[in-house]
């Protein structure tokens, strides 16, 4: 370690990823204080654990099962299944003449619970994929990225398709036909940053004195790619509920009369000419909630993980 | 004219300016029969769901591709504006005493777009071409469902396409041979499968002669332009035998497959004529009542169940059936959930059909709440429901919005009534298919349109070896009735009888008859609200002056 | 260089056919056919169908038949679903339509994306920052199925501006709701990867260097800061730009425009093999081009680059 050039880097780096191990100061310390100086990000994870409760705990105040069909509601949706506090329907109906609340909870819990694991596949697989590919340059990089290219461009849905017919359809599958898809772009971003940080002194460095590849990539280029990262996870979240809707559009996701935030919006955009905005906003509102506590949660690690932002 | 309507009518200007050059001819003029005021300019623009899988009139596979081949070509028959059928390219037809044969006279007059007569030869060539197996056309079945003698040997490639049974007497004279007596010949020929093709431009162009500028019509329209996946337009044909009749100087179909969107454009005055979507019409008929428009459509909608023996153990027992049959709230669906003038099913055959009379079963005359209370009763003799063994259901239906609203409320109302548990299952068409076919389900949505105006078009598909029996019924009875119905003077008792065995069985439950449910610019007038099979003519409409 | 390249175009033949041979096997594998419809055809009519396709032949005779006449003949076949055409006609007609709208699309997200990104990281933490957060982040909320029937609400139905969908060979007026509908969600993600990038390199060595030397802000941004803040974006950029030319088929359900997305989609779900395979192949050569140019604007950036 005394040959790396760029002590503030690649230490504190490797302290941030062995927490555990480092003496001393502590580093996760220092990066959560600066997480906690920053209002923005407080304000995300502030907003983050509201959803988690609301997700999780909310069903506790419906006064409606999320299944349960109020038929003298059906097709009076406008005038009757407003929202209120007095019939119970805080949210409304939906147009089955189902509660919204109920529905918006259960859409929650799985939304969040899809987003997370979407963006965790990428993080996880993507970013090490990347790394490893960028890192070892020649032939495997070539290999290693041409599947990347073959997999953005094979049918995707019939890879679903295929899975639904022979797995059946559970949320396992689910997480595995989001897990499949999540990480491709993320490889990319990776491997693109792994190229220029390879180039740097203290990863030459730390070649130079015989440090095995696995152990260069795991602590000097992946610590580094971090803060990007975290910002592109936080883009994926987003993305990843809106695939779900397509994943259950086939078959294999979420079935009615379970819900997603995904499902919800998508119903609520098509009725919204029709009086029931209601169907709109409030999912909606929760789905743009999210997004913004896990930008600004994102945006305050990338920050606070950042070493040289002193 | 105001700013809205004058930028809106911009955006159409490319499809209007023709209609401009032509408006002169029809400005101020009236209606030759109703005397009304014809609008200076007569054009129609109406949304499609998609594009058209092709318009080869032998070819042609959908029913928006058939509204464009009647529009652009004529058959020997036609129908007017209740269905009936009317003389179209032949002036009529003479049917032999064994009702194997029939002659048709065509028209001296008919010509082609290009001017050449249209002759009986069109035809043999046409229906030759059409079930020839080297065509491939999808609608040979339809071919073989006409009854040409020597059809199926055609098809099968054991006889050459010219030993088919239609030959051209003189060029004014066409004469067909059936395998068996159809009393309903009349009404399959003003399909567009048996419409005349351009022998002499198929030749020259091959594949591409439905391109624009290659193709030649004998209809009232020719084809002007198309983008697929955008529009098609056609343009009136001035060497049409009754183009003098002709209002309409241009039709255009836009394809717009959103149907929420398709709405908005529509309101905003794209267009004169959409789709309403399901559940949308109660509010549109309030706020337009001139525009809201439902006309009933020869579909019913039902849930196969599984009774073949891959099915579940409680579906074999016809009072769990019976049970499932009667909890079904139909007024519900059809007043609030699908809501667009469709009436209750509890028999198969839609009540519109020509000739047929909905049988009066038990079921349909009581209310809802008796309905409920023997369907709890037949549940708990079968030893389940409430107080009995528990029972989980999966319900297979495409994925769909108007199909999951149905499905829900069909599931609540067991699971509320007879305390059966409903597992919903969605899957993309193709998958949906194929489960079902292969019998992978155990209760399934269905939808079935005639495709003659006939109930046994209806009743067919029960019968245990139909490609569509997906329930797996298998009924002596039910076949016999049916056979023997296709020879008998009056079929209707026959039909009666097998309504009534399907109601005995349960092996579908019938829930809704389809209605056509649309919004159409109110100066449109001539369209066939009484056709229940909604074959419009472009030929038959015109557009009136707005104040 | 040139070698790289040329080393890169002979991989990528391989490449591509392994795409389509994967391709064939997830398509022929997944329930249904082009000919299956509600109502079943006799199985003699169904024969004669195949026949007329070829798809009676065994499947790795139909592959190499098919692999034969696109390579020698560039010939994709004849579309099974739309009888009318071939796979040929569908790309050339759509295809066009796509890439108009997606290349605006593109420089529109770009542009304005790259602008609010940098405009953030250099105002780190001031309203300024917040503003262009706020924005890419709105921009972002709503997703492009829920844009776009509110976009047609607003500027058809109530404002009566724009027409509410068609494309008429791409006319101004028609392209303007689509590429809105489709660059918003693009434009913030790159407004967030430049704003992170930026940020860190502000904090490099070299910058602080520049800056101490007393060097215009301005002029740091554009000759120093700027090249580097845009490789994560142009790693972004290669999928992001095949994703706007090929992903677009919610533009195309909700605006009308008959881009090849929507052919894309509905041959898959119409199981409208030719068609699948064409667009597949299409999607497949500009993914791994748009691959390699990124990998070749790497080098411009970080002339020190080693692949």
């Amino acid at each position: 370690m005394s040959l790396n050039p760029d002590p503030g880097t690649a230490d504190r780096l490797l302290a941030a990823q062995a927490a555990a191990e480092v003496k001393g100061r502590s580093l996760w310390k220092d990066a959560r204080q600066r997480f906690m100086r920053n209002r923005a990000a407080t304000a995300g994870l502030v907003a983050l654990v509201a959803i988690c409760i609301f997700a999780f705990f909310g069903g506790f105040l419906a006064q409606y099962e999320p299944d349960y069909v109020d038929f003298s509601l059906i097709g009076s949706n406008a005038s009757k299944g407003v929202p209120s506090l007095e019939t119970g329907h805080y949210f409304g109906t939906d147009s089955s003449g189902r509660d919204l609340y109920a529905r918006t909870v259960q859409g929650t819990r799985i939304s969040l619970l899809v987003g997370i694991v979407g963006a965790g596949v990428a993080v996880i697989v993507g970013t090490l994929y990347g790394a490893i590919a960028g890192y070892r340059g020649g032939r495997t990089d070539g290999a290693m990225m041409r599947t990347v290219d073959i997999l953005m461009s094979v049918p995707y849905m019939f890879v679903l398709i295929l899975m639904l017919v022979i797995f059946g359809r559970s949320i396992l599958m689910l997480f595995i036909g989001i897990g499949l898809i999540s990480w491709l772009d993320m490889s990319r971003i990776a491997r693109g940053q792994t190229l220029t940080i390879k180039g740097k002194e203290f990863v030459e460095a730390a070649h130079a004195t015989g440090v095995r590849p696995m152990t260069i990539i795991l602590r000097h280029i992946v610590p580094n790619l971090l803060g990007l990262v975290i910002v592109y996870a936080t883009l994926l979240v987003p993305q990843m509920i809106i695939t779900e809707s397509f994943i259950s559009f086939l078959g294999l996701g979420i079935q009615e009369p379970n819900t997603s935030l995904g499902a919800l919006i998508s119903n609520g955009a098509s009725n919204m000419q029709y009086g029931v905005i209601w169907q709109l906003a409030f999912p909606l509102f929760f789905f743009v909630i999210t997004l913004f506590a896990f930008f600004f949660v994102g945006d305050g690690l990338r920050d606070a993980l950042d070493p040289k932002d002193r | 004219m105001t700013l809205k309507t004058h930028l809106l009518a911009g955006t159409a200007a490319l499809l209007a300016l023709a209609g401009a050059a032509n408006a002169e001819s029809h400005a101020m003029m009236e209606h030759p029969e109703t005397g009304e005021k014809l609008a200076a300019e007569q054009s129609f623009t109406y949304r499609v769901l998609d594009e058209f899988p092709s318009i080869d009139p032998n070819l042609i596979e959908d029913v928006e591709g058939s509204a464009i081949g009647r529009n652009l070509f004529e058959g020997l028959m036609g129908q007017d504006s209740k269905g009936d059928v009317v003389p179209a390219v032949a002036t009529g037809y003479e049917v032999s005493e064994d009702g194997l044969t029939y002659t048709f006279t065509l028209r001296p007059e008919a010509k082609w777009s290009n001017g050449e007569p249209v002759t009986a030869n069109d035809f043999v060539y046409s229906w030759q071409r059409a079930a020839n197996p080297a065509t491939a056309s999808e609608y040979q079945w339809y071919m073989g469902l006409m009854k040409i003698a020597n059809v199926d040997e055609v098809i099968s490639g054991d006889k050459e396409p010219s030993e088919l049974g239609v030959k051209a007497v003189d060029d004014h004279t066409l004469e067909v041979t059936l395998s068996q007596p159809l009393p309903y010949f009349d009404q399959m020929v003003t399909h567009t499968t048996t419409f005349p093709v351009p022998k002499a431009t198929i030749e020259e162009h091959g594949d591409a002669w439905t391109q624009p500028g290659n193709m030649v019509s004998n209809g009232a329209y020719v084809l002007d332009s198309r983008v697929p996946q955008e529009y098609i337009t056609l343009k009136k044909n001035p060497e049409y035998w009754d183009a003098d009749n002709v209002i309409i100087e241009e039709v255009t179909a836009l394809i717009i497959n959103d149907e929420n969107q398709a709405l908005t454009r529509y309101l905003a005055g794209e267009f004169d004529q959409t789709d309403v979507p399901a559940g949308q019409f109660p509010r549109l008929a309030e706020e337009y009542p001139a525009q809201a428009i439902s006309v009933p459509n020869l579909c019913t909608y039902y849930y196969n169940l599984n009774v073949s023996d891959s099915g579940p153990e409680a579906l074999a027992d016809p009072k769990v059936r019976e049970a499932l049959y009667l909890a079904i709230d139909r007024n519900v669906i059809v007043d609030n959930v699908v809501a667009g003038g469709q009436k209750p099913a509890y028999t198969l055959t839609h009540w519109a059909t020509a000739g047929f009379e909905v049988p009066q079963v038990e079921a349909a005359n009581m209310t809802q709440q008796e309905r409920n209370e023997r369907a709890a009763e037949l549940m708990a003799e079968a030893g389940y429901g409430k107080d009995g063994e528990a029972l989980s259901l999966d319900l297979l239906y495409n994925t769909s919005e108007a199909h999951k609203q149905v499905a829900t409320a069909i599931g609540q109302m067991w699971k509320q009534t007879l305390g059966v548990d409903i597992e919903m299952a969605n899957m993309e068409w193709q998958t949906f298919l194929e489960e079902r076919h292969n019998k992978n389900y155990e209760v399934a949505r269905a939808g079935w349109c005639a495709d003659y105006n006939e109930a046994s078009s209806f009743l067919d598909i029960m019968d245990t070896n139909s490609s569509y029996n997906d329930s797996g019924f298998n009924n002596a009875d039910y076949d016999g009735l049916l056979t023997e119905a296709k020879t008998a003077e009056d079929p209707l008792p026959l039909y009666t009888q097998a309504e009534e065995i399907i109601t005995q069985e349960f092996p579908i439950l019938p829930i809704y008859h389809y209605a056509t449910v649309f919004m159409m610019d109110e100066h449109i007038k001539g369209y066939p609200l009484e056709n229940a099979q909604d074959n419009w003519y472009a030929k038959d409409l015109y557009r009136v002056a707005g104040e | 260089m040139l070698n790289y390249v040329l080393r890169r175009v002979a991989i990528a033949v391989p490449t591509i056919l392994l795409l389509v041979v994967i391709s064939f096997v997830l398509m022929y594998a997944a329930p249904g056919g082009p000919f299956n419809s509600e109502r079943p055809l006799p199985a003699q009519v169904m024969a004669n169908i195949e026949a007329r396709y070829g798809l009676d032949q065994p499947y790795w005779k139909q592959m190499t038949t098919y692999i034969w006449n696109v390579v020698v003949h560039f010939d994709f076949g004849p579309s099974f679903q739309y009888r009318d055409r071939t796979v040929n006609d569908v790309i050339a007609q759509g295809f066009p339509v796509t890439l108009t709208y997606g290349f605006w699309s593109f420089i529109v997200a770009l542009v304005v994306g790259v602008s609010l990104g940098v405009a953030a990281a250099i105002r780190h933490n001031t309203w300024l920052d917040y503003l262009a957060v706020g924005i890419s982040i709105g921009a972002q909320v709503l997703p492009n199925f829920v844009m776009a029937p509110i976009l047609v609400l607003v500027f058809t139905l109530w404002l009566g501006w724009l027409p509410g969908g068609g494309w008429q060979g791409g006319q101004i007026e028609y392209i303007i709701l689509p590429v809105i509908a489709l660059s918003t969600s693009y434009m913030a993600s790159i407004a967030r990867i430049t704003r992170s990038s930026m940020l860190e390199v502000m904090n490099a060595g070299f910058i602080r260097t520049a800056r101490a030397k007393g060097l215009p802000t301005s002029r740091i941004i554009w000759k120093h800061a700027l090249k580097p803040t845009m490789l994560p974006v142009l790693s972004y950029l290669g999928p992001a730009f095949v994703g706007m030319i090929t992903g677009s088929v919610i533009i195309d359900v909700f605006f009308s425009t008959g881009g090849i997305g929507q052919f894309f989609v509905n041959s898959a779900f119409n199981r409208d093999y030719s068609v699948i395979m064409g667009i597949t192949i299409l999607v497949g050569v500009l993914t791994v081009t748009f691959n390699l140019v990124v990998d070749l604007l790497y080098a411009w950036i970080d002339p020190k680059i080693r692949y």
